[in-house]
């Protein structure tokens, strides 16, 4: 049984239609990314597989359990996280209280109203563990809102890891981030995920270096079908496939 | 620190205030205190979870009335009875209510809260036989933890007694509050506050939390309702009018929102001042106007804005 099975999704916006049949299983231990064309449908394919979105037709399956539609709250206790594409954070919160509140909702303890969160050494704990890992550790005291962009972005993902979910959901996790960070924050994220327990690592990526460099198998959207699923080595060689892909995409968004 | 050294100071002061300080500004403490109550609930919407009510003098109107029934409706003097009862009323409308209000939040959100407050207005207001209409009902002197003082004076009563009795419930719930706030709860409310999708994100059940959240304020706001009827001897239906409701907003401005202590400095600042322009002026209400667009300009954190901030607190 796959980790996370996606058969036959379809989804339009209006007449538009965004996702035209969409088939896709990550089994335990992949990292897939998924590349595209702007406008090929990964966002909406990421929505659909939180949860977030409900697709016209088409079921998808989680750890064997039909999720579609479910809800970003449900699929987060279920063991699927996500993080998105623009760095979302608690402005006000510190480093430390951001990423509390994972652990506070997989613990089930996010609705006592009477508990002395101070005293609450088993959250501290892994909260520190958590921050430490993702390089921020130093930071643990500073509000979200003050932390440098990359920090932020880092923050972003340690809070979706501190869910210690089965599998982690990414929307561009490099997006924003200099050229230089890149290759740092995806070592790291690797690193964590690996000695966090996750099983499958599902990224929407727009950067081949790290396309290439980190992944076990790539699929790719085009006009909202599957051109392409396959290693990377069979995709590199796929010459038209790099062309309309990648071609595409380097047209539409030269990199920096 | 500063919030733990500014408590000690207000609290010591406030113990000592029926020797020192005259009467009559113990009487005008009392209100102060049952909108302090009230006003905590407010700001677990507001400050911690970022939803503002414009229709929080509901629950204070059901604790009045609740009051009210209990004394002159069913002799029931013992207040701490009241207070027990005027919460579980108010946790029993804010269970319905509730849940429609936060399937909305910002305007929605407020602009449905104050319809409910007004739809209780009018209840109170036409139902002259159960509520008396716009005369109201009288709210009989309690009894506190079963002594009746019947030796004293109405007076000698309120700013005796019943000034360390409310005094002592401000007391226990501001250290309520402060355990909410500070707990994993509060934690996940303030998360919802900066960012709802996140907060759902990582896990945390918004709606719920907000629901809660809704619930609590209520029963404070009830409680708060109780004891403020038992001064004036009276619930009537203006304590559920909107304009009550946007005092308390006022009460919760001018103290400042993102304070622990904001909405007891803006319940006490409030009725101080309230009393001093009264007394100077028919057009109080200009000057308040004035004083709230002053307020809202130059102190956007109210009052305890003015202090230094520290970092990362509620």
């Amino acid at each position: 049984m796959s980790l996370l099975e996606a058969r036959d999704l379809r989804a339009f916006y209006g007449t538009f239609c965004a996702l035209d049949g969409v088939s896709l299983t990550v089994d335990a231990g992949e990292f897939v990314s998924i590349i595209g064309p702007n406008g090929a449908g990964k966002t909406t394919l990421v929505n659909v597989l939180t949860g977030l979105l409900r697709p016209a037709s088409g079921r998808v399956r989680f750890k064997g359990t039909d999720v579609t539609g479910a809800g970003a709250v449900r699929l987060a206790r279920l063991g699927l996280a996500r993080s998105y594409q623009l760095v979302s954070v608690f402005p006000a919160l510190t480093v430390r209280e951001t990423l509390a509140v994972p652990v506070l909702a997989r613990r089930g303890l996010a609705m006592r109203l009477l508990a002395d969160l101070r005293a609450r050494r088993e959250v501290w704990d892994e909260v520190a563990e958590t921050a430490t890992r993702f390089g921020l550790g130093h930071a643990l005291g500073r509000p979200a809102r003050t932390l440098p962009q990359g920090d932020k972005k880092l923050l972003d993902v340690a809070s979706a890891f501190a869910l210690r979910p089965d599998v982690i959901l990414m929307d561009e996790p490099t997006s924003g981030v200099s050229t230089a960070d890149k290759h740092a924050i995806m070592a790291t994220l690797v690193q964590a995920g690996r000695r966090m327990g996750v099983q499958a690592i599902i990224q929407v990526e727009h950067d081949m270096d790290i396309v290439f460099g980190y992944s076990d198998r790539i699929v790719a959207l085009h006009q909202g079908r599957v051109l392409a699923d396959a290693t990377p080595d069979a995709v590199r060689a796929d010459e038209r496939l790099i062309d309309t892909v990648v071609g595409r995409m380097h047209e539409t968004r030269p990199s920096p | 620190m500063t919030v733990r050294l500014v408590g000690a100071l207000v609290a010591v002061a406030l113990l000592v205030a029926p020797w020192v300080a005259p009467r009559y500004h113990l009487t005008l403490l009392l209100p102060a205190f049952a909108y302090g109550i009230a006003l905590l609930g407010l700001n677990l919407l507001f400050g911690t979870a970022g939803l503002l009510s414009f229709g929080h003098a509901l629950f204070v109107a059901l604790g009045a009335y609740t009051a009210a029934a209990l004394t002159s409706g069913l002799h029931i003097l013992h207040l701490e009875v009241i207070v027990v009862a005027a919460a579980l009323v108010a946790a029993a409308v804010a269970v319905p209510v509730g849940l429609l209000c936060v399937r909305y939040v910002k305007i929605y959100f407020g602009m449905l809260t104050l319809a409910f407050g007004m739809l209780f207005y009018s209840f109170l207001y036409k139902f002259y036989a159960v509520t008396g209409g716009d005369e109201g009902l009288r709210v009989l002197r309690p009894r506190l933890l079963g002594q009746g003082f019947d030796a004293l004076g109405k007076v000698e009563f309120l700013v005796g007694p019943f000034y360390y009795y409310a005094l002592g419930l401000l007391g226990l719930a501001t250290l309520l509050m402060w355990r909410i706030v500070r707990s994993p709860f509060g934690l996940c409310l303030r998360a919802i506050r900066e960012n709802a999708d996140k907060a759902a994100a990582v896990g945390v059940g918004v709606r719920r939390s907000r629901f809660y959240a809704f619930v609590v304020a209520a029963v404070f706001g009830g409680v708060g309702g109780a004891l403020l009827a038992v001064p004036t001897g009276l619930a009537d239906p203006l304590l559920s009018y909107w304009t009550h409701s946007g005092n308390l907003v006022f009460m919760l401005l001018l103290g400042g929102f993102d304070h622990f202590l904001g909405p007891l400095v803006g319940a006490v600042v409030f009725i101080l001042l309230q009393d001093q322009v009264m007394s100077l002026t028919a057009y109080w209400r200009f000057v308040f106007g004035a004083v709230l667009a002053a307020v809202v300009i130059f102190f956007p954190r109210g009052l305890l804005g003015l202090l230094p901030r520290r970092g990362g607190a509620a």
